[in-house]
Protein backbone atom coordinates (compact mmCIF):
# COMPACT_ATOMS: atom_id res chain seq x y z
CA UNK A 1 0.00 0.00 0.00
CA UNK A 2 2.94 2.08 0.48
CA UNK A 3 2.67 4.80 -2.14
CA UNK A 4 5.42 7.15 -2.99
CA UNK A 5 4.44 10.74 -3.22
CA UNK A 6 5.92 10.88 -6.99
CA UNK A 7 2.59 9.00 -8.09
CA UNK A 8 0.65 12.28 -7.32
CA UNK A 9 1.92 13.48 -10.61
CA UNK A 10 4.93 15.12 -12.76
CA UNK A 11 3.59 18.57 -12.05
CA UNK A 12 6.02 20.69 -9.94
CA UNK A 13 3.79 20.95 -6.71
CA UNK A 14 4.13 17.43 -5.95
CA UNK A 15 8.15 17.31 -5.57
CA UNK A 16 7.17 20.62 -3.23
CA UNK A 17 4.58 18.08 -1.38
CA UNK A 18 6.98 15.98 -0.45
CA UNK A 19 9.76 18.27 0.75
CA UNK A 20 7.47 20.32 3.18
CA UNK A 21 5.78 17.02 4.30
CA UNK A 22 8.72 15.76 5.09
CA UNK A 23 10.02 18.48 6.73
CA UNK A 24 7.02 19.07 9.05
CA UNK A 25 7.77 15.65 10.11
CA UNK A 26 10.00 15.76 12.91
CA UNK A 27 7.93 17.94 14.81
CA UNK A 28 5.21 16.30 14.53
CA UNK A 29 6.91 13.38 16.68
CA UNK A 30 8.28 15.85 19.27
CA UNK A 31 4.70 16.66 20.90
CA UNK A 32 1.77 14.81 21.79
CA UNK A 33 -0.09 16.60 24.30
CA UNK A 34 -4.04 17.25 22.75
CA UNK A 35 -5.66 19.68 23.37
CA UNK A 36 -8.98 18.81 21.68
CA UNK A 37 -10.43 15.55 21.51
CA UNK A 38 -13.33 14.47 19.61
CA UNK A 39 -15.09 10.76 20.40
CA UNK A 40 -17.64 9.54 18.25
CA UNK A 41 -19.12 12.82 17.13
CA UNK A 42 -22.04 12.76 15.26
CA UNK A 43 -23.96 15.64 13.60
CA UNK A 44 -27.34 15.72 12.42
CA UNK A 45 -29.02 18.39 10.27
CA UNK A 46 -32.84 17.22 11.45
CA UNK A 47 -33.53 13.69 9.86
CA UNK A 48 -29.87 13.79 7.68
CA UNK A 49 -27.05 11.94 9.27
CA UNK A 50 -24.42 14.10 7.90
CA UNK A 51 -21.12 12.96 9.52
CA UNK A 52 -20.81 9.66 11.34
CA UNK A 53 -18.87 8.93 14.20
CA UNK A 54 -15.81 10.92 13.78
CA UNK A 55 -13.04 10.67 16.41
CA UNK A 56 -9.35 11.76 16.49
CA UNK A 57 -7.45 14.02 18.79
CA UNK A 58 -6.02 17.56 18.04
CA UNK A 59 -2.48 18.31 19.26
CA UNK A 60 -1.46 21.10 21.33
CA UNK A 61 0.96 23.74 19.23
CA UNK A 62 0.28 21.71 15.92
CA UNK A 63 -1.67 22.64 13.13
CA UNK A 64 -4.56 19.50 12.32
CA UNK A 65 -5.40 19.69 8.40
CA UNK A 66 -9.15 18.44 7.55
CA UNK A 67 -9.13 17.36 4.01
CA UNK A 68 -11.61 15.59 1.82
CA UNK A 69 -14.09 15.42 -1.13
CA UNK A 70 -17.26 18.36 -0.80
CA UNK A 71 -19.88 17.61 1.43
CA UNK A 72 -18.12 15.27 3.57
CA UNK A 73 -18.51 16.90 6.38
CA UNK A 74 -15.13 18.77 7.34
CA UNK A 75 -16.65 22.39 7.46
CA UNK A 76 -19.24 20.46 9.69
CA UNK A 77 -16.64 19.03 11.97
CA UNK A 78 -14.84 22.14 12.62
CA UNK A 79 -17.86 24.10 13.11
CA UNK A 80 -18.82 21.52 16.20
CA UNK A 81 -15.54 22.42 18.08
CA UNK A 82 -16.61 26.31 19.24
CA UNK A 83 -20.28 25.30 18.73
CA UNK A 84 -21.08 27.75 15.59
CA UNK A 85 -23.49 24.08 14.68
CA UNK A 86 -25.94 25.60 18.03
CA UNK A 87 -26.49 28.61 15.05
CA UNK A 88 -27.35 26.37 12.17
CA UNK A 89 -31.38 25.69 12.92
CA UNK A 90 -32.64 21.85 13.21
CA UNK A 91 -28.36 21.05 13.84
CA UNK A 92 -27.51 18.03 16.30
CA UNK A 93 -24.26 17.17 17.87
CA UNK A 94 -23.91 13.81 19.69
CA UNK A 95 -20.92 12.29 20.96
CA UNK A 96 -17.68 14.11 23.22
CA UNK A 97 -15.98 16.79 22.12
CA UNK A 98 -12.97 17.34 25.22
CA UNK A 99 -11.32 20.55 25.79
CA UNK A 100 -8.96 20.40 28.79
CA UNK A 101 -11.02 17.19 29.81
CA UNK A 102 -14.69 19.00 29.56
CA UNK A 103 -16.96 18.03 27.01
CA UNK A 104 -17.83 21.19 25.07
CA UNK A 105 -20.88 19.53 23.58
CA UNK A 106 -22.58 19.44 26.78
CA UNK A 107 -25.59 21.77 27.31
CA UNK A 108 -24.21 23.03 29.99
CA UNK A 109 -21.74 24.55 28.95
CA UNK A 110 -22.07 27.71 27.41
CA UNK A 111 -21.14 28.40 23.36
CA UNK A 112 -20.19 31.86 24.25
CA UNK A 113 -17.14 30.73 27.05
CA UNK A 114 -16.11 27.98 24.27
CA UNK A 115 -16.17 30.51 21.54
CA UNK A 116 -13.94 33.07 23.35
CA UNK A 117 -11.17 30.14 23.81
CA UNK A 118 -11.80 28.32 20.73
CA UNK A 119 -11.51 31.32 18.13
CA UNK A 120 -12.62 30.98 14.16
CA UNK A 121 -11.67 32.35 10.83
CA UNK A 122 -14.18 31.37 7.88
CA UNK A 123 -13.92 30.80 4.61
CA UNK A 124 -15.16 33.88 3.24
CA UNK A 125 -13.50 37.16 4.79
CA UNK A 126 -15.71 38.75 6.98
CA UNK A 127 -15.07 42.22 8.23
CA UNK A 128 -17.25 43.82 10.30
CA UNK A 129 -18.17 47.05 8.56
CA UNK A 130 -16.60 49.10 10.91
CA UNK A 131 -13.17 50.57 10.98
CA UNK A 132 -10.05 48.37 10.74
CA UNK A 133 -9.00 49.46 14.51
CA UNK A 134 -12.70 48.83 15.26
CA UNK A 135 -12.66 45.26 13.70
CA UNK A 136 -9.15 44.23 16.06
CA UNK A 137 -10.55 46.22 18.91
CA UNK A 138 -14.38 44.73 19.25
CA UNK A 139 -13.74 41.49 20.25
CA UNK A 140 -11.48 42.13 23.08
CA UNK A 141 -13.77 45.24 24.11
CA UNK A 142 -17.05 42.71 24.83
CA UNK A 143 -14.99 40.04 26.01
CA UNK A 144 -14.20 42.91 29.18
CA UNK A 145 -10.34 42.74 27.82
CA UNK A 146 -9.20 45.52 29.38
CA UNK A 147 -5.59 47.57 29.15
CA UNK A 148 -4.16 49.58 26.12
CA UNK A 149 -6.26 49.26 23.39
CA UNK A 150 -4.00 50.82 21.12
CA UNK A 151 -1.08 48.19 22.26
CA UNK A 152 -3.29 45.35 21.46
CA UNK A 153 -4.59 46.49 18.35
CA UNK A 154 -0.81 47.17 17.02
CA UNK A 155 0.03 43.59 18.48
CA UNK A 156 -2.64 41.66 16.88
CA UNK A 157 -2.19 43.25 13.12
CA UNK A 158 1.53 42.78 13.39
CA UNK A 159 0.99 39.09 14.18
CA UNK A 160 -1.43 38.66 11.64
CA UNK A 161 1.48 40.51 9.55
CA UNK A 162 -0.92 43.32 8.50
CA UNK A 163 0.56 45.89 10.30
CA UNK A 164 2.64 47.35 7.99
CA UNK A 165 -0.07 47.65 5.43
CA UNK A 166 -2.85 49.02 7.55
CA UNK A 167 -1.06 51.43 10.10
CA UNK A 168 -1.94 54.90 8.65
CA UNK A 169 -5.46 54.11 7.98
CA UNK A 170 -6.72 51.83 10.71
CA UNK A 171 -9.73 54.56 10.74
CA UNK A 172 -10.78 53.09 7.29
CA UNK A 173 -13.64 50.68 6.72
CA UNK A 174 -12.01 46.77 6.72
CA UNK A 175 -14.17 46.16 4.10
CA UNK A 176 -11.77 48.85 1.58
CA UNK A 177 -8.88 46.39 2.70
CA UNK A 178 -8.26 43.80 -0.48
CA UNK A 179 -9.61 40.20 -0.15
CA UNK A 180 -6.24 38.53 1.20
CA UNK A 181 -5.99 42.15 3.69
CA UNK A 182 -9.45 41.38 4.83
CA UNK A 183 -9.01 37.69 5.91
CA UNK A 184 -5.61 38.42 7.63
CA UNK A 185 -7.79 41.40 9.78
CA UNK A 186 -10.13 38.63 10.54
CA UNK A 187 -6.73 36.10 11.47
CA UNK A 188 -5.88 39.43 13.43
CA UNK A 189 -9.27 40.26 15.33
CA UNK A 190 -9.46 36.54 16.52
CA UNK A 191 -6.26 37.14 17.77
CA UNK A 192 -7.79 40.11 19.62
CA UNK A 193 -9.35 38.02 22.05
CA UNK A 194 -6.25 35.67 22.58
CA UNK A 195 -7.93 32.20 21.92
CA UNK A 196 -6.15 29.07 22.90
CA UNK A 197 -7.70 27.34 19.34
CA UNK A 198 -8.17 28.70 16.29
CA UNK A 199 -10.16 27.42 13.55
CA UNK A 200 -9.98 27.91 10.22
CA UNK A 201 -12.47 27.29 7.80
CA UNK A 202 -10.97 26.89 4.15
CA UNK A 203 -9.14 30.23 4.92
CA UNK A 204 -7.49 30.56 1.71
CA UNK A 205 -9.82 29.32 -0.86
CA UNK A 206 -11.08 32.39 -1.63
CA UNK A 207 -7.66 34.30 -2.05
CA UNK A 208 -5.58 34.56 -5.16
CA UNK A 209 -2.26 32.23 -4.55
CA UNK A 210 0.52 35.25 -3.54
CA UNK A 211 -2.54 36.08 -0.48
CA UNK A 212 -2.87 32.01 0.22
CA UNK A 213 1.18 31.82 0.73
CA UNK A 214 0.88 35.13 3.22
CA UNK A 215 -1.82 32.99 4.99
CA UNK A 216 0.28 30.03 5.40
CA UNK A 217 3.14 31.27 6.69
CA UNK A 218 1.11 33.57 8.98
CA UNK A 219 -0.06 30.16 10.45
CA UNK A 220 3.26 28.53 10.80
CA UNK A 221 3.86 31.52 12.92
CA UNK A 222 1.30 31.36 14.68
CA UNK A 223 1.32 28.17 15.27
CA UNK A 224 4.33 28.34 18.34
CA UNK A 225 1.30 30.02 20.58
CA UNK A 226 -1.94 28.49 19.40
CA UNK A 227 -3.29 24.92 18.44
CA UNK A 228 -5.07 25.55 14.66
CA UNK A 229 -6.96 23.29 13.13
CA UNK A 230 -7.74 23.97 9.37
CA UNK A 231 -10.09 23.11 6.85
CA UNK A 232 -8.39 22.78 3.55
CA UNK A 233 -9.93 21.48 0.06
CA UNK A 234 -6.43 21.71 -1.21
CA UNK A 235 -4.46 18.67 -0.56
CA UNK A 236 -0.64 20.73 -1.40
CA UNK A 237 -2.10 23.39 1.32
CA UNK A 238 -2.55 20.72 3.35
CA UNK A 239 0.66 19.20 2.85
CA UNK A 240 2.87 22.11 2.82
CA UNK A 241 1.13 24.01 6.56
CA UNK A 242 -0.22 20.99 8.58
CA UNK A 243 1.19 18.65 10.87
CA UNK A 244 -1.58 16.00 11.19
CA UNK A 245 -3.60 15.50 8.70
CA UNK A 246 -7.49 14.14 9.06
CA UNK A 247 -8.87 12.51 5.47
CA UNK A 248 -12.93 12.91 5.45
CA UNK A 249 -14.71 10.76 2.66
CA UNK A 250 -18.55 9.93 2.29
CA UNK A 251 -19.87 6.23 3.00
CA UNK A 252 -22.59 4.62 0.87
CA UNK A 253 -25.40 6.58 2.67
CA UNK A 254 -23.52 9.68 1.47
CA UNK A 255 -22.42 10.48 5.04
CA UNK A 256 -19.12 11.64 6.24
CA UNK A 257 -17.04 9.45 7.83
CA UNK A 258 -13.59 9.97 9.00
CA UNK A 259 -10.91 7.62 7.11
CA UNK A 260 -7.17 7.93 8.53
CA UNK A 261 -5.63 10.46 11.13
CA UNK A 262 -1.64 10.41 10.47
CA UNK A 263 0.69 12.55 10.61
CA UNK A 264 0.82 14.84 7.71
CA UNK A 265 3.95 13.04 6.04
CA UNK A 266 2.81 9.47 6.57
CA UNK A 267 -1.01 10.19 5.13
CA UNK A 268 0.74 11.67 1.90
CA UNK A 269 3.53 9.03 1.45
CA UNK A 270 2.63 6.09 3.39
CA UNK A 271 -1.70 6.41 3.26
CA UNK A 272 -3.34 3.49 5.77
CA UNK A 273 -6.72 3.15 3.98
CA UNK A 274 -7.02 2.63 0.08
CA UNK A 275 -9.72 5.61 -0.42
CA UNK A 276 -6.93 7.99 1.44
CA UNK A 277 -4.75 6.59 -1.39
CA UNK A 278 -6.97 7.09 -3.76
CA UNK A 279 -7.89 10.56 -3.36
CA UNK A 280 -4.41 12.14 -2.94
CA UNK A 281 -3.51 10.65 -5.76
CA UNK A 282 -6.03 12.35 -7.59
CA UNK A 283 -8.04 8.85 -8.52
CA UNK A 284 -11.29 9.50 -6.95
CA UNK A 285 -14.31 9.47 -8.67
CA UNK B 1 -12.87 34.93 -35.95
CA UNK B 2 -14.08 38.66 -34.70
CA UNK B 3 -14.77 39.76 -38.36
CA UNK B 4 -17.03 36.57 -38.92
CA UNK B 5 -18.53 37.30 -35.38
CA UNK B 6 -19.43 40.95 -36.83
CA UNK B 7 -20.38 40.25 -40.62
CA UNK B 8 -23.04 38.00 -38.85
CA UNK B 9 -24.34 40.80 -35.99
CA UNK B 10 -24.68 42.91 -39.12
CA UNK B 11 -26.70 40.44 -41.64
CA UNK B 12 -29.54 41.10 -42.36
CA UNK B 13 -30.13 36.85 -43.83
CA UNK B 14 -30.05 35.77 -40.21
CA UNK B 15 -33.04 33.83 -40.68
CA UNK B 16 -35.49 32.99 -37.92
CA UNK B 17 -33.61 34.06 -35.00
CA UNK B 18 -33.47 37.69 -36.29
CA UNK B 19 -36.99 37.71 -36.51
CA UNK B 20 -37.47 36.38 -33.11
CA UNK B 21 -35.02 39.44 -31.60
CA UNK B 22 -36.77 41.79 -33.40
CA UNK B 23 -40.19 40.41 -31.66
CA UNK B 24 -38.45 40.24 -28.14
CA UNK B 25 -37.16 44.01 -29.00
CA UNK B 26 -40.48 45.55 -29.37
CA UNK B 27 -42.12 43.27 -26.58
CA UNK B 28 -39.21 45.11 -24.57
CA UNK B 29 -40.32 48.42 -25.83
CA UNK B 30 -43.75 48.02 -25.48
CA UNK B 31 -43.52 46.81 -21.71
CA UNK B 32 -41.46 49.78 -21.05
CA UNK B 33 -44.04 52.15 -22.18
CA UNK B 34 -46.52 50.54 -20.03
CA UNK B 35 -44.81 51.28 -16.90
CA UNK B 36 -43.90 54.52 -17.86
CA UNK B 37 -47.71 55.41 -18.00
CA UNK B 38 -48.08 53.53 -14.47
CA UNK B 39 -45.36 56.18 -13.33
CA UNK B 40 -46.85 58.76 -14.93
CA UNK B 41 -50.72 58.10 -13.93
CA UNK B 42 -49.63 57.90 -10.46
CA UNK B 43 -47.65 60.93 -10.47
CA UNK B 44 -50.00 62.99 -12.52
CA UNK B 45 -53.33 62.26 -10.24
CA UNK B 46 -50.85 63.41 -7.07
CA UNK B 47 -49.91 66.19 -9.42
CA UNK B 48 -53.61 67.11 -9.48
CA UNK B 49 -54.81 66.73 -5.80
CA UNK B 50 -51.54 68.61 -4.58
CA UNK B 51 -52.49 71.74 -6.81
CA UNK B 52 -56.06 71.59 -5.74
CA UNK B 53 -55.61 71.75 -2.27
CA UNK B 54 -53.04 74.43 -2.99
CA UNK B 55 -55.40 76.37 -4.84
CA UNK B 56 -58.08 76.51 -2.44
CA UNK B 57 -55.91 76.21 0.50
CA UNK B 58 -53.08 78.57 0.00
CA UNK B 59 -55.52 81.62 0.76
CA UNK B 60 -56.72 80.07 4.11
CA UNK B 61 -53.65 79.72 4.90
CA UNK B 62 -52.52 82.26 8.18
CA UNK B 63 -50.82 82.37 11.82
CA UNK B 64 -54.39 82.78 12.88
CA UNK B 65 -54.86 79.23 11.49
CA UNK B 66 -51.94 77.81 13.62
CA UNK B 67 -52.97 79.97 16.89
CA UNK B 68 -56.44 79.76 17.15
CA UNK B 69 -58.69 77.39 18.38
CA UNK B 70 -61.77 75.82 16.61
CA UNK B 71 -64.48 77.96 16.50
CA UNK B 72 -67.99 78.17 14.67
CA UNK B 73 -66.89 81.48 13.10
CA UNK B 74 -64.96 80.42 9.79
CA UNK B 75 -63.24 83.56 10.50
CA UNK B 76 -61.66 82.85 13.84
CA UNK B 77 -61.35 79.14 13.56
CA UNK B 78 -57.97 78.03 13.65
CA UNK B 79 -56.36 74.31 13.52
CA UNK B 80 -54.37 74.45 16.60
CA UNK B 81 -55.94 71.98 18.79
CA UNK B 82 -56.19 69.30 16.30
CA UNK B 83 -51.99 70.24 15.43
CA UNK B 84 -51.21 69.52 19.14
CA UNK B 85 -53.25 66.25 19.14
CA UNK B 86 -51.88 65.26 16.21
CA UNK B 87 -48.44 65.94 17.40
CA UNK B 88 -48.84 64.52 20.53
CA UNK B 89 -50.68 61.08 20.17
CA UNK B 90 -47.85 60.80 16.86
CA UNK B 91 -45.14 61.36 19.00
CA UNK B 92 -46.58 58.85 21.66
CA UNK B 93 -47.57 56.23 18.88
CA UNK B 94 -43.42 56.53 17.87
CA UNK B 95 -42.06 56.03 21.30
CA UNK B 96 -44.34 53.26 22.43
CA UNK B 97 -44.66 51.05 18.88
CA UNK B 98 -41.12 51.64 17.58
CA UNK B 99 -39.09 49.67 20.92
CA UNK B 100 -42.07 47.21 20.91
CA UNK B 101 -41.87 46.53 17.07
CA UNK B 102 -37.88 46.66 17.03
CA UNK B 103 -38.02 44.13 20.25
CA UNK B 104 -40.85 41.61 18.34
CA UNK B 105 -38.70 41.75 15.44
CA UNK B 106 -35.38 40.91 17.02
CA UNK B 107 -36.64 38.33 19.04
CA UNK B 108 -38.23 36.89 16.06
CA UNK B 109 -35.58 37.01 14.17
CA UNK B 110 -32.79 36.46 16.19
CA UNK B 111 -33.81 34.16 19.14
CA UNK B 112 -37.27 32.57 18.15
CA UNK B 113 -36.46 29.19 17.76
CA UNK B 114 -37.73 28.14 14.22
CA UNK B 115 -40.78 25.76 15.56
CA UNK B 116 -44.71 25.64 14.66
CA UNK B 117 -45.40 28.18 17.12
CA UNK B 118 -42.66 30.58 15.64
CA UNK B 119 -44.35 30.01 12.23
CA UNK B 120 -48.20 30.41 13.60
CA UNK B 121 -46.84 33.99 15.24
CA UNK B 122 -45.40 34.88 12.41
CA UNK B 123 -48.25 34.33 10.14
CA UNK B 124 -50.96 35.79 12.62
CA UNK B 125 -48.78 39.10 12.69
CA UNK B 126 -48.80 39.22 8.82
CA UNK B 127 -52.61 39.36 9.38
CA UNK B 128 -52.78 41.62 11.74
CA UNK B 129 -50.99 43.92 9.05
CA UNK B 130 -54.51 43.52 6.85
CA UNK B 131 -56.78 44.52 9.99
CA UNK B 132 -58.88 47.28 9.01
CA UNK B 133 -58.19 50.22 11.16
CA UNK B 134 -61.79 50.70 12.76
CA UNK B 135 -61.82 47.31 14.12
CA UNK B 136 -58.02 48.62 16.03
CA UNK B 137 -60.34 51.59 17.08
CA UNK B 138 -63.33 49.21 18.80
CA UNK B 139 -60.29 47.48 20.59
CA UNK B 140 -58.98 50.79 21.89
CA UNK B 141 -62.15 52.22 23.05
CA UNK B 142 -62.70 48.48 24.31
CA UNK B 143 -59.62 47.97 26.35
CA UNK B 144 -57.94 51.07 26.68
CA UNK B 145 -60.74 53.62 26.69
CA UNK B 146 -63.14 51.41 28.79
CA UNK B 147 -60.97 48.24 30.61
CA UNK B 148 -58.17 50.12 31.57
CA UNK B 149 -59.95 53.29 31.88
CA UNK B 150 -58.16 55.92 30.34
CA UNK B 151 -60.78 57.07 28.91
CA UNK B 152 -61.09 59.87 25.98
CA UNK B 153 -57.67 60.91 25.56
CA UNK B 154 -54.79 60.82 24.02
CA UNK B 155 -52.95 57.68 25.64
CA UNK B 156 -55.91 55.85 24.57
CA UNK B 157 -55.72 56.99 21.04
CA UNK B 158 -51.94 57.11 20.89
CA UNK B 159 -51.86 53.29 21.96
CA UNK B 160 -54.77 52.58 19.55
CA UNK B 161 -52.55 53.79 16.89
CA UNK B 162 -49.45 51.61 18.19
CA UNK B 163 -51.40 48.67 18.16
CA UNK B 164 -52.30 49.59 14.80
CA UNK B 165 -48.87 50.23 13.26
CA UNK B 166 -46.72 47.58 15.18
CA UNK B 167 -47.30 44.60 12.94
CA UNK B 168 -45.76 46.84 9.75
CA UNK B 169 -42.96 47.91 12.06
CA UNK B 170 -42.73 44.37 13.16
CA UNK B 171 -42.54 42.73 9.41
CA UNK B 172 -40.84 45.89 8.01
CA UNK B 173 -37.62 45.65 10.58
CA UNK B 174 -38.08 41.87 9.84
CA UNK B 175 -37.22 42.51 6.28
CA UNK B 176 -34.11 44.88 7.21
CA UNK B 177 -32.75 42.49 9.71
CA UNK B 178 -32.91 39.33 8.12
CA UNK B 179 -31.27 41.20 5.30
CA UNK B 180 -27.85 41.66 7.13
CA UNK B 181 -25.44 38.91 5.98
CA UNK B 182 -25.13 35.42 8.02
CA UNK B 183 -21.86 36.24 8.04
CA UNK B 184 -21.58 39.15 9.79
CA UNK B 185 -23.53 37.63 12.90
CA UNK B 186 -21.20 34.45 12.76
CA UNK B 187 -17.98 36.22 12.98
CA UNK B 188 -19.18 38.15 15.92
CA UNK B 189 -20.40 34.34 17.48
CA UNK B 190 -16.89 33.39 16.69
CA UNK B 191 -15.54 36.06 19.07
CA UNK B 192 -17.31 35.12 21.71
CA UNK B 193 -20.05 37.71 21.49
CA UNK B 194 -23.40 37.15 23.01
CA UNK B 195 -26.50 36.95 21.42
CA UNK B 196 -27.82 40.60 22.86
CA UNK B 197 -23.93 42.08 21.46
CA UNK B 198 -24.50 40.60 18.34
CA UNK B 199 -28.04 41.88 17.73
CA UNK B 200 -26.72 45.27 19.28
CA UNK B 201 -23.33 46.33 17.80
CA UNK B 202 -23.96 44.17 14.45
CA UNK B 203 -27.14 43.45 13.38
CA UNK B 204 -29.42 46.93 14.32
CA UNK B 205 -26.87 49.05 13.05
CA UNK B 206 -26.66 47.72 9.57
CA UNK B 207 -30.39 47.21 9.90
CA UNK B 208 -31.17 50.90 11.16
CA UNK B 209 -32.13 52.04 7.81
CA UNK B 210 -34.39 49.86 7.15
CA UNK B 211 -36.04 49.70 9.80
CA UNK B 212 -36.31 53.47 9.92
CA UNK B 213 -38.10 53.50 6.55
CA UNK B 214 -40.52 50.95 7.57
CA UNK B 215 -41.40 52.73 10.73
CA UNK B 216 -41.46 55.93 9.21
CA UNK B 217 -44.29 54.44 6.65
CA UNK B 218 -46.14 53.22 9.38
CA UNK B 219 -46.11 56.56 11.10
CA UNK B 220 -47.61 58.36 7.76
CA UNK B 221 -49.94 56.07 7.87
CA UNK B 222 -51.10 56.36 11.01
CA UNK B 223 -51.23 60.40 11.17
CA UNK B 224 -53.28 60.20 8.25
CA UNK B 225 -55.86 57.60 10.00
CA UNK B 226 -59.47 59.48 11.52
CA UNK B 227 -61.67 56.10 11.99
CA UNK B 228 -59.40 54.30 14.58
CA UNK B 229 -59.33 57.88 16.63
CA UNK B 230 -62.73 58.71 16.56
CA UNK B 231 -64.26 55.64 17.06
CA UNK B 232 -61.23 55.46 20.04
CA UNK B 233 -62.58 58.46 21.28
CA UNK B 234 -61.12 61.39 20.17
CA UNK B 235 -63.40 64.50 19.94
CA UNK B 236 -64.80 65.99 17.01
CA UNK B 237 -64.81 69.56 18.33
CA UNK B 238 -62.68 70.75 21.22
CA UNK B 239 -61.38 74.18 21.90
CA UNK B 240 -58.41 73.42 24.28
CA UNK B 241 -55.07 72.25 24.29
CA UNK B 242 -54.12 68.80 25.48
CA UNK B 243 -51.45 69.44 28.00
CA UNK B 244 -51.54 65.55 29.70
CA UNK B 245 -51.49 62.41 28.67
CA UNK B 246 -55.20 62.01 30.30
CA UNK B 247 -56.61 64.87 28.13
CA UNK B 248 -59.18 64.34 25.38
CA UNK B 249 -57.64 65.38 22.13
CA UNK B 250 -58.59 65.98 18.22
CA UNK B 251 -56.41 65.21 15.29
CA UNK B 252 -55.55 67.16 12.26
CA UNK B 253 -57.91 64.56 9.92
CA UNK B 254 -60.24 64.80 12.35
CA UNK B 255 -60.47 68.42 12.26
CA UNK B 256 -60.36 68.54 8.40
CA UNK B 257 -63.08 65.83 8.16
CA UNK B 258 -65.32 68.48 10.56
CA UNK B 259 -64.23 71.25 7.99
CA UNK B 260 -65.18 69.53 4.82
CA UNK B 261 -68.79 68.58 6.55
CA UNK B 262 -69.79 72.05 7.10
CA UNK B 263 -71.85 74.21 4.09
CA UNK B 264 -70.20 77.38 4.30
CA UNK B 265 -67.09 77.73 1.35
CA UNK B 266 -64.79 79.26 4.08
CA UNK B 267 -64.78 75.99 5.94
CA UNK B 268 -64.30 74.18 3.09
CA UNK B 269 -61.14 75.96 2.33
CA UNK B 270 -60.01 76.07 5.63
CA UNK B 271 -60.23 72.38 5.05
CA UNK B 272 -57.80 72.64 1.99
CA UNK B 273 -55.29 74.39 4.26
CA UNK B 274 -55.76 71.96 7.03
CA UNK B 275 -54.87 69.51 4.73
CA UNK B 276 -51.73 71.81 3.49
CA UNK B 277 -50.37 71.59 7.47
CA UNK B 278 -50.98 67.77 7.19
CA UNK B 279 -48.76 67.62 4.52
CA UNK B 280 -46.06 69.81 5.90
CA UNK B 281 -46.11 67.75 9.45
CA UNK B 282 -45.72 64.72 7.27
CA UNK B 283 -43.36 66.52 5.17
CA UNK B 284 -41.09 67.57 8.47
CA UNK B 285 -41.76 63.64 9.97
CA UNK B 286 -40.36 62.12 7.00
CA UNK B 287 -36.83 64.32 6.47
CA UNK B 288 -36.55 63.46 10.22
CA UNK B 289 -36.43 60.06 9.04
CA UNK B 290 -34.16 60.56 5.79
CA UNK B 291 -31.98 62.36 8.23
CA UNK B 292 -31.72 59.89 11.04
CA UNK B 293 -31.43 56.89 8.41
CA UNK B 294 -28.36 58.74 6.80
CA UNK B 295 -26.83 59.39 10.18
CA UNK B 296 -27.33 55.39 10.88
CA UNK B 297 -25.95 54.44 7.61
CA UNK B 298 -22.89 56.69 7.93
CA UNK B 299 -22.24 54.66 11.23
CA UNK B 300 -21.58 51.25 9.17
CA UNK B 301 -18.58 51.65 7.19
CA UNK B 302 -19.23 49.35 3.85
Amino acid sequence: MATDVRTLGTNATSGALATTARNSAPKSERSSERIVELEAVNVFYGAFHAVKDVTFDVPKNRITALIGPSGCGKSTVIRCINRMNDLVPGARVEGRINYHGVDICSAKVDPVEVRRRIGMVFQKPNPFPKSIYDNVAWGAKINGIKGDMNALVERCLRQAALWDEVKDKLKESGLALSGGQQQRLCIARTLAINPDVILMDEPASALDPISTLKIEDLMRELQRQYTIVIVTHNMQQAARVSDQTVFFSLNEQRQGVLVEASPTRELFTNPRDQRTEDYITGRFG
Amino acid sequence: MSAAVGEDLLAADAGGGRDQLRARQRRATAVSWVFLAAVVFAVVVLLVLLVAVAYRGVPSLSWSLLSSKASRNAESAGLQTALFGTLWVISLTAIIALPVGIGAAIYLEEYAPRNWWTRALQTNIANLAGVPSVVYGLLGLGIFANFFGFGRSIITGALTMALLILPVIIIASQEAIRAVPLSLRQGAYALGATPWQVSRHHVLPVAMPGILTGTILALSRAIGETAPLLVAGAAAYLTYNPDSLTDGFTALPIQIYNWTDRPQQEFKDLAAAGIIILLVVLIGMNAGAIYLRHRFSKKTRW
